[in-house]
């Protein structure tokens, strides 16, 4: 068969392109080689939605990024997952930098961004008191927000896997050509795949697809961040997100609320030329614990961290979106060079490669499409009554499974059973939190595991935390075996 | 809404014997809460022996030994509730449960005893550099996977921590045929017991890198790799100490942390050093009529000890719910200082309380040739000698009524470590 449209990774960006072209009457699919969307770039960074002050004015980044940022709160509400405009600050802490703050306002003016002003000391600390003595002004935008960027990727995969997308997972594309007949062929370690039309959206990767048709080549080079998570005792130590002064290198080290109510130290800016070296380092830790307590007081990281994890920047070297088809490669659409803020615009992003490709293939839009998407459902907020309701109807919802985070039996069959549902520990993870809160799936593994095997058939021991050769427990014991050694 | 006299909340070892020694004081209407689907708590998966030889003079296994206490309760016929997560606690004693057949429901209790016990630091607590991937374990989540489930989470394995079941576990997968490489441990001693050293790593030819910490963890899907490297006196990497281990499994042993989740729920006052409820000699915490015992209160080496102080906080809880709430006509604190890192209890009624009372704590580093002390205001009342004390070994000294009786005028009581 041939695709009308192929998209390459089911990251956010990617996600975000099928759920848009679900609206067209179009053979769509999304080649993923990890074994879950959201499993690059889009699972580590800093979960926030950016009000766009940062992008340079002009630039598709800052126009995407204000657009983004509008669109997050219908979205959000269409797709059922939770998001909240906290509010961000560019803190600044020497009397020196208030200029650069100043122009930070201009730009954030210029591009469009809405309700910015200038906070002076009192009020600043009044409106966060953790932050350290010498804050002495901030600029803050009440536009800036949380999100889970999990359940963001996953709510619109998902979406747009209900109304025809077709996700193939552990299918990772390889290489690609376009034949006389101006048809792509996408070869995967899974065999060939057809499409008249190719979007590029491999993340870290995207330079290595556009180099394989472009004339003009691009360069990605993987900008690591690590993060620290610290437990949820400390989720009202900020309620603002906090950020330094931009630099060339980006936003800095922020500390900020999750939307889940942990709080998030990070990231630093480190480039790195392995697409795939996502480990943190000693002195990546060391620098953001020193950084994130130049802004804020008494900031208890190494006492109160639950987990640190490090993130790859897809960051092109001109710093701006490639989004746009090539001339020289008819049908293959770019959507490259996506980092920060590349969460925020990704609905923004998804809308303009979409537009892109129905212009090339000149679709119809489909009558019965439906953007609305039914969550997880999330008990913790029910009253008594409605939960006893709830066990009633399901009685799994009555068994708590992850015990840090109180999730329950009946939402981790919802995200085993719903469409693209988890196949592993890091899946039920992402939908479900299970396994996200303060011991860190020590409790909670087992029987997760348990639950997978018994609902998909998977054994025991071939689970994987993550898909691939990440298998939890690879074989059974002796006396499982029947005592041979 | 329903009502017990006395909910306690945990049916392990702590909360079996709370249970069974507030039934026996005369109290009827109790409820234990458990959250698994079977009474006993971590002893069931601790198939390995030693416990018990200070309770009943015999070295049983953990599910032996929770067995006998299980018994009690069903000879008394005390309620108990399975696969019952508690929610909520009220600091006036509302106790908000889950399960699939009762749905949410509350309980008024006159008395709570607090029996969560403790969870494991994971790695993400410890900062350790590197990758994510598969193969990570905290020691007593592999223990739970090889003992109960009937898998083996890897074949070649490094331990980084000598806490107990790090130890234990470095034994149990040995039997298993893996090949543990090596224990190692950021301080300069062991945080185990030394029977277990002996017994676990010793006798297998094990090694134990004391002073040593993990700096690199290789292998992006499933471990492939760890590297150790020997600390300073200030706690840090040496540079040109590494040493590569080519592995699939890390396990952790590096701490428990007693389970207050609930306790802070009701208010709950809590120690910045153990991590569990500041209690008085009856282990009754700051909030009236609310009990701790078990490693909810603070960890414990040997649950023999466990037992003991359980059945003091279920006898206490009894005596609450039959005589009322009765103010302390006078309480003293005991001071850690010199050495020891804390006491339980913190403080102790001079008037109210049992005939003796027993004061448990840890000491903050090895001490050979020392000695412990105990003073009565300025006055000393105990002097100890022990050839060696270790974080890793739980000490106790005694406090008599009687005694204490004879030292009227005292505000404070201080227990330190002092030269033999």
């Amino acid at each position: 068969m041939i695709y009308d449209c192929i998209i390459i990774g089911a990251g956010v960006s990617g996600s975000a392109t099928a759920r848009e072209l679900s609206k067209y009457d179009l053979n769509v699919c999304v080649l993923e080689k990890g074994e879950d969307v959201c499993s690059g770039t889009s699972k580590a960074n800093s979960a926030i939605v950016h009000a766009g002050f940062d992008a340079a004015e002009g630039s598709l980044m800052a126009k995407l990024n204000v657009e983004g940022n509008e669109m997050m709160g219908q979205l959000a509400e269409d797709l059922d997952i939770p998001f909240e405009r906290n509010g961000s600050l560019v803190v600044c802490i020497h009397e020196s930098e208030k200029g650069g703050l100043q122009d930070l306002y201009n730009r954030g003016v210029a591009n469009g961004v809405k309700d910015l002003r200038i906070v002076e000391r009192e009020e600043l600390h009044q409106m966060e008191p953790n932050l350290a003595e010498a804050a002495c002004a901030a600029l803050y935008a009440p536009t800036g927000g949380i999100i889970c960027p999990f359940m963001l990727n996953i709510a619109m995969a998902e979406n747009a896997n209900v109304n025809g997308v077709d996700f193939f997972f552990n299918t990772e594309a390889e290489d690609l050509h376009r034949d006389e007949d101006g048809i792509w062929h996408i070869r995967t370690n899974n065999g060939e795949y057809k499409t008249r039309t190719v979007v590029n959206a491999a993340g870290v990767y995207s330079d290595v697809f556009h180099n394989m048709v472009a004339d003009k080549k691009i360069h990605i080079t993987p900008r690591r961040g690590d993060y620290c998570l610290l437990d949820k005792e400390m989720g009202s130590f900020a309620k603002h997100t906090i950020f330094p002064q931009p630099t060339k290198m980006g936003k800095g080290i922020l500390v900020s609320p999750t939307i889940h109510g942990n709080l998030i130290v990070g990231p630093t800016a480190v480039d790195i030329e392995d697409k795939e070296a996502t480990a943190t380092t000693a002195d990546g830790i060391n620098d953001l614990i020193e950084k994130a307590g130049m802004h804020v007081d008494n900031l208890p990281v190494r006492r109160k961290v639950i987990t640190s994890f490090a993130g790859l920047r897809a960051h092109e070297d001109n710093h701006e979106f490639v989004i746009g088809e090539l001339k020289e490669a008819p049908g293959f659409v770019d959507c490259a060079g996506i980092e920060s803020p590349g969460l925020t615009s990704s609905p923004a992003i998804g809308e303009m490669v979409a537009d892109i490709v129905a212009g090339i293939l000149k679709p119809s839009k489909k009558a019965n499409w439906d953007g609305k998407r039914k969550g997880i459902l999330n008990p913790s907020g029910m009253s008594i009554e409605e939960r006893n309701e709830l066990i009633k109807k399901n009685p799994a919802y009555g068994q708590i499974i992850c015990r840090c985070e109180s999730i329950s039996e009946g939402e981790i069959l919802d995200a085993i059973h719903r469409p693209l549902g988890a196949r592993s520990l890091d899946g039920v993870k992402r939908r479900t939190r299970a396994g996200m809160g303060r011991c860190q799936a020590g409790f909670c593994s087992p029987r997760v595991m348990e639950i997978i095997n018994r609902e998909l058939g998977i054994p025991v021991e071939k689970i994987t935390k993550s898909g691939g050769k990440s298998v939890i427990a690879p074989e059974l014991s002796k006396n499982r075996k029947g005592g041979e050694l | 809404m329903q009502s017990y006299d006395i909910v306690v909340i945990g049916g392990g070892p702590a909360g079996l014997a709370a249970a069974a020694e507030a039934k026996k004081a005369g109290v009827d209407s109790i409820l234990i809460l458990e959250r698994d689907h079977e009474l006993g708590g971590i002893l069931n998966q601790c198939i390995h022996n030693g416990f018990g030889l200070h309770t009943f003079k015999e070295e049983l296994t953990g599910p032996e030994y929770a067995q006998r206490f299980m018994d009690e309760v069903f000879k008394l016929n005390i309620e108990y509730k399975l696969n019952t997560m508690v929610m909520d606690i009220t600091d006036t004693k509302v106790v908000t449960a889950m399960n699939k057949t009762d749905g949410m429901f509350q309980i008024q209790a006159k008395a709570v005893i607090l029996a969560m016990g403790c969870r494991e630091r994971p790695r993400g607590a410890l900062n350790i550099p590197g990758y994510r991937p598969a193969g990570i374990f905290s020691a007593g989540t592999a223990q739970r996977l090889v003992n109960i489930e009937g898998y083996m989470p890897g074949r070649e394995v490094v331990i980084l921590g000598s806490g107990d079941i790090g130890l234990i576990m470095a034994r149990r997968m040995t039997l298993e045929g893996a090949k543990v490489k090596v224990v190692a441990e950021l301080m300069p001693y062991s945080g185990g017991l030394k029977r277990n050293i002996v017994q676990c790593l010793d006798d297998y030819g094990i090694p134990l890198k004391l002073s040593h910490t993990v700096v690199d963890i290789e292998g992006k899907e499933r471990v492939e790799g760890i590297t150790i490297a020997e600390v300073g006196p200030d706690m840090k990497p040496i540079p040109g100490t590494e040493e590569h281990y080519s592995c699939d499994t890390l396990l952790l042993s590096v701490g428990l942390l007693p389970e207050n989740e609930l306790s802070k729920t009701a208010g709950v006052e809590l120690s910045g050093i153990t991590s569990g409820p500041i209690v008085n000699d009856s282990l009754e915490t700051s909030v009236e009529g609310i009990f701790a015992c078990g490693n909810v209160l603070h960890v414990h080496d040997l649950v023999d000890f466990v037992s003991q102080e359980a059945a003091n906080a279920g006898r206490n809880a009894a005596k609450y719910v039959k005589e009322g709430s009765k103010p302390a006509t006078k309480e003293i604190k005991i001071n850690a200082v010199d050495g020891v890192r804390y006491t339980v209890p913190v403080t102790v009624r001079p008037n109210e309380m049992d005939d003796t009372v027993t004061v448990r704590f840890r000491v903050g580093a090895v001490y050979k040739n020392s000695a412990v002390a105990m003073y009565f205001g300025d006055e000393q009342v105990l002097k100890r000698k022990k050839q060696i004390m270790a974080p890793g070994e739980m000490e106790e000294v005694v406090i008599k009524k009687e005694e204490l009786a004879k030292h009227p005028d005292i505000s404070d009581i201080t227990i330190k470590i002092e030269q033999a």
